[in-house]
């Protein structure tokens, strides 16, 4: 039978003159069966058979590269486009310049956010007439580092917008959904907030303003995250213009990544690490009778207290302000500026959390001595956020090594099936080993014979530095600070610690740390 | 209600594109029966009908205009027309030719209606003149024998309207594309590249001596470097690749290529240097969301656009293209994706590259060595304007500013992507003429054999 095989009406490219050949005999069947088609009067029509030219086989070669090379385009077009689709779109989307991620919420519910420790932090209902409300089961304790869904967004409402309005639920009950008209239940943010220790911290600020953050040192988990004044994310939507026109109070700023103060005293771990990179040790002996003048500029020791003869250790220990005063002004300022960058000042921290501040150190070499001598003390221009505070913390605890703090763990469908995973990455060091190594035996004896001996127990091993920062010239007004860590075998936690205007950091804040160790630890 | 409508509509749409596409490469697959492969071409016209009406049923609803209804009706008359055209009265057309092109206007159609009505009448408007315009042009391939002696007309045409956009056009995104004449606004390098391709063709098919190709290259040079003076590096760039792929092929030497791909090489670096809406294009490239509220925002928010609408496509009406700046031109691509889904896109470049490797194919198999010219260089543009455009709204290149054929808003473009397909229709008609010509001749012959 001649009709068995039709020669391709499209002919790609072929090369090889053995296929020609056959294609020829082919071709010469064909004419043939055209002919007795054409005598039927059926049209002759493609398929036209291609007559291969010649015997001349390189003839195609031209045709060859440029077919190729467009196939070899358009194929490369095709897969970026999918890598796209698949690896990269999700950075664009959750973009907040892309207004269609609001539209999503029309045909998703918006999925929960949960601790790490399993409960529930914020949820969606659904009434009987297809109305969405959002809860916050804990109210005002969460408020700041959730956020809120009205009214812009805000904390990780903000952060894992996209996830929360995504569905990855069983796809049959999407498109019976969708057919139905029905919303789907969006995904389960997983957090790596530990709720308890949220809650110890939130209960022991009492009713001082400020800030606390707590982190994993060895993953960079942020494990709590407070902010007061805070508000109830529940009735933020009716309460929302008095509280945003309330500038004084600042509710809605959250202070843990945004609020920038006075490091006090708890800066006295750079001036310290900045004296031992100069040659400085332990044993260095100083006088102070409670104050110290130079330049005309007199600065005395927190309550005037006259700390006497005592090592540079000891001086660290009792946060005495006139030794580190003293020592700031032997310091080489270049080589103190650059310390500070090293340790992330002046430059946008490594995290994914959304509205962090920087922290702001300047000190030239032309600096008056009363602005060295109050920078050495946590004083003068410099200011820090509480995150970056606990960053530092978490460094020295994982001997120099910063991770990035992060809050989002992972992504769960509403049957609790992991759909992504966030795994914690590396900054790098910031810090030596050995500078790491000097500074915990700084923090440790804040705790075993200085102003944080509060956090001496046998429960766990504590390492900090306390801090009264003055921010107005009323002497009196001090916020107290607590920047340290603690750990029991692989356990460990960073914290930051700020209470505005409450007096000294040992009085303060020591005990707010105490609480949180006491109930990360188990006690 | 309008919602399940949408959806059932959304995936039946896919699903049928998908089809439609899958059988744009099935019919290359070789030993097909003809009936089969007669068969197939009939579904497809089928599903573009059928997807026509789908979707202008759901634009209907979301819309409440009724002048869809008549537009359909209209749309349906349209594409019944063309296929007429090229399926009764000029026999043997290609028909996967036509199909894709009717396929690729109803997208047009379709997605123009859905973001501007208005446009998307007059868009229908040009492309019935462009019908009427263009079906005379396989005659006049086939029939006019002197086209391959008026190299100096195509030249002196091409030059003089390029140079009159570098002096008096109007610019617009940091280019001079068009002149306006009264109220009409036409881009003359639409028209001029294929006149362009005429004339390279009308030198290269018999050269003999070096002197030939200088004066190709000379007066293709000064064709470049007109559009580079407008600032139109989208269009250089269509132009110098084309006249490489033209010499390529018809002196065979590989050192065209490695020399053009060098020429482009510096030239591209060069246009870096000198002009800032390059540098802003390529900053908006390389991170866009990092000058989001510059350079990177029509590129943003067509991925935004893009990756939210994802894989399946938010429904048409459902989505926001018109965030995307000018996108029912250069940014359609990313509007489609949106709306209609990932699926429908990525379908949509390969019925583009069917095309493309119909127009080689055409070429490929025509003798005439100025009528092979013709078609290699038509299907050059083609390929070259398709591979700028889209991948520019992925940002997979930086974006160059180049429409998509037969897709995006413009007379311009249509019209001369409706002649560009005329033409290599009436080559592929021509060629089977010959060809038939030749087969009677045989046929005899053969016809002898077996009586004996």
């Amino acid at each position: 039978m001649a009709r068995q095989k039709e020669p391709r009406e499209i002919e790609i490219i072929d090369l090889n003159p053995k296929n020609k050949n056959q294609k020829n005999k082919n071709s010469k069947k064909n004419n043939s069966n055209n002919n007795e088609n054409r005598a039927k009067g059926s049209r002759s029509k493609e398929p036209q058979p291609i007559q291969p030219k010649e015997k001349n086989g390189s003839k195609n070669r031209e045709f060859a590269v440029i077919t190729y090379g467009f196939l070899a385009l358009f194929i490369a077009l095709s897969v970026y486009f999918c890598y796209f689709m698949e690896f990269q779109s999700e950075d664009f989307i959750n973009n907040s310049y892309n207004a269609r991620i609001a539209q999503l919420s029309n045909s998703i519910i918006r999925g929960d956010i949960v601790s790490s420790d399993g409960e529930v932090l914020a949820t969606s209902s659904v009434d009987s007439q297809g109305n969405e409300t959002r809860e916050y089961p804990n109210g005002s304790t969460f408020a700041h580092v959730i956020g809120y869904n009205s009214n812009g967004l805000m904390g990780v409402e903000l952060d894992a917008n996209f996830y929360l309005l995504r569905s990855h639920s069983f796809i049959l009950n999407r498109l019976l959904n969708d057919l139905k008209d029905e919303k789907s239940q969006g995904d389960t943010v997983v957090t790596t907030l530990n709720a308890q220790l949220q809650k110890t911290a939130y209960f022991a600020m009492g009713n001082y303003d400020g800030a606390v953050v707590a982190m994993e040192p060895s993953t960079g988990k942020i494990l709590s995250m407070i902010s007061k004044p805070d508000f109830d994310p529940n009735t933020i939507e009716d309460d929302y213009s008095e509280i945003a026109t309330d500038s004084s109070s600042s509710v809605l700023l959250n202070r843990a990544t945004s609020g920038l103060y006075p490091p006090g005293s708890t800066f006295k771990i750079l001036t310290a690490l900045e004296y031992l990179n100069e040659g400085g040790n332990n044993t260095d002996s100083f006088d102070c009778d409670g104050s110290f003048t130079s330049d005309g500029y007199e600065i005395h020791c927190y309550g005037n207290k006259a700390h006497g003869n005592e090592t540079f250790l000891e001086a660290f220990g009792n946060s005495c302000n006139v030794v580190f005063s003293q020592v700031g002004l032997t310091l080489d300022l270049n080589s103190f500026y650059g310390l500070s960058e090293q340790l992330l000042f002046n430059k946008s921290l490594p995290t994914r959390l959304s509205n962090v501040k920087s922290s702001s150190f300047s000190l030239s070499e032309d600096a008056s001595d009363s602005l060295i001598m109050q920078t050495s003390i946590g004083q003068g221009d410099t200011l820090v956020t509480p995150l970056h505070m606990a960053m530092i913390a978490s460094s020295i605890c994982n001997e120099g090594l910063l991770m990035e703090p992060y809050i989002i763990d992972s992504v769960q469908n509403d049957e609790g099936t992991n759909v992504e995973s966030y795994s914690e990455s590396e900054y790098g060091n910031i810090l030596t080993t050995v500078q790491a190594e000097e500074l915990e035996e700084y923090m440790r004896f804040v705790v075993t014979d200085g102003t944080a001996s509060a956090l001496n127990t046998d429960s766990y091993e504590a390492f900090g530095k306390t801090g009264s920062a003055e921010y107005n010239s009323d002497k009196d007004d001090t916020h107290s600070w607590f920047v340290g860590y603690a750990k029991d075998g692989d356990k460990e936690i960073a914290v930051a610690i700020i209470l505005e205007g409450a007096g000294s950091g040992s009085s303060y804040a020591v005990p707010v740390a105490k609480a949180m160790f006491d109930t990360y630890f188990g006690n | 209600m309008l919602h399940l409508l949408v959806t059932i509509s959304k995936y039946t749409i896919m699903i049928m594109f998908a089809i439609y596409t899958y059988d744009c490469f099935a019919v290359l697959r070789p030993g097909m029966k003809p009936e089969k492969r007669e068969h197939m071409y009939k579904k497809q016209t089928t599903l573009i009908y059928l997807i026509l009406l789908n979707a202008n049923a759901v634009l209907l609803c979301s819309l409440m205009d009724f002048r869809i209804i008549i537009m359909s009706v209209a749309e349906m008359i349209f594409i019944a027309l063309t296929l007429l055209i090229y399926n009764r009265i000029y026999k043997g057309a290609s028909l996967s030719v036509v199909n894709n092109m009717c396929m690729l206007l109803t997208l047009s159609f379709i997605i123009l209606t859905r973001l501007d009505i208005e446009k998307a009448i007059r868009q229908f408007g040009i492309a019935c003149v462009a019908l009427v315009i263009t079906c005379v042009i396989p005659l006049f391939i086939s029939k006019l024998k002197f086209l391959n002696k008026l190299s100096f007309l195509y030249a002196i045409i091409g030059i003089f309207g390029l140079g009159v956009v570098t002096i008096a056009g109007s610019t617009e995104y940091g280019a001079k594309l068009n002149i306006s004449i009264g109220s009409v606004t036409i881009q003359p390098s639409e028209f001029i590249k294929i006149l362009f391709v005429f004339f390279v063709a009308s030198i290269l098919y018999q050269w003999e001596d070096i002197t030939e190709l200088f004066y190709a290259s000379g007066v293709a040079l000064l064709h470049v470097l007109l559009l580079v003076a407008s600032k139109d590096l989208g269009g250089a760039a269509i132009f110098l690749i084309t006249y490489l792929a033209m010499m390529y092929v018809a002196t065979k030497n590989p050192l065209i290529l490695v020399g053009g791909f060098g020429i482009g090489a510096v030239g591209s670096f060069m246009a870096y240097k000198l002009f800032t809406h390059v540098q802003n294009r390529v900053i908006a490239w390389l991170d866009p969301l990092s000058v989001i509220d510059d350079q990177g925002y029509q590129v943003s928010q067509s991925l935004f656009a893009i990756g939210t609408g994802g894989w399946f496509g938010s429904g048409l009406g459902e989505g926001m293209p018109d965030k995307i700046p000018v996108v029912t031109k250069d940014f359609v691509f990313a509007a489609i994706s949106e709306e209609m889904g990932g699926v429908v896109a990525l379908c949509l470049i390969f019925v583009c590259i069917s095309c493309l490797l119909m127009f080689f194919n055409i070429s490929m198999s025509i003798k005439d060595m100025f009528y092979k010219l013709i078609a290699l260089g038509l299907g050059t543009i083609y390929g070259i304007q398709v591979f700028l455009t889209l991948g520019g709204v992925i940002k997979f290149i930086p974006s160059t500013g180049v429409t998509l054929p037969l897709i995006s808003y413009g007379g311009s473009s249509l019209l001369s992507t409706m002649v560009l397909f005329a033409v290599i229709q009436g080559l592929y008609i021509m060629r089977n003429d010959q060809e038939s010509e030749l087969e009677d001749g045989k046929t005899k012959r053969t016809k002898r054999n077996r009586d004996y």
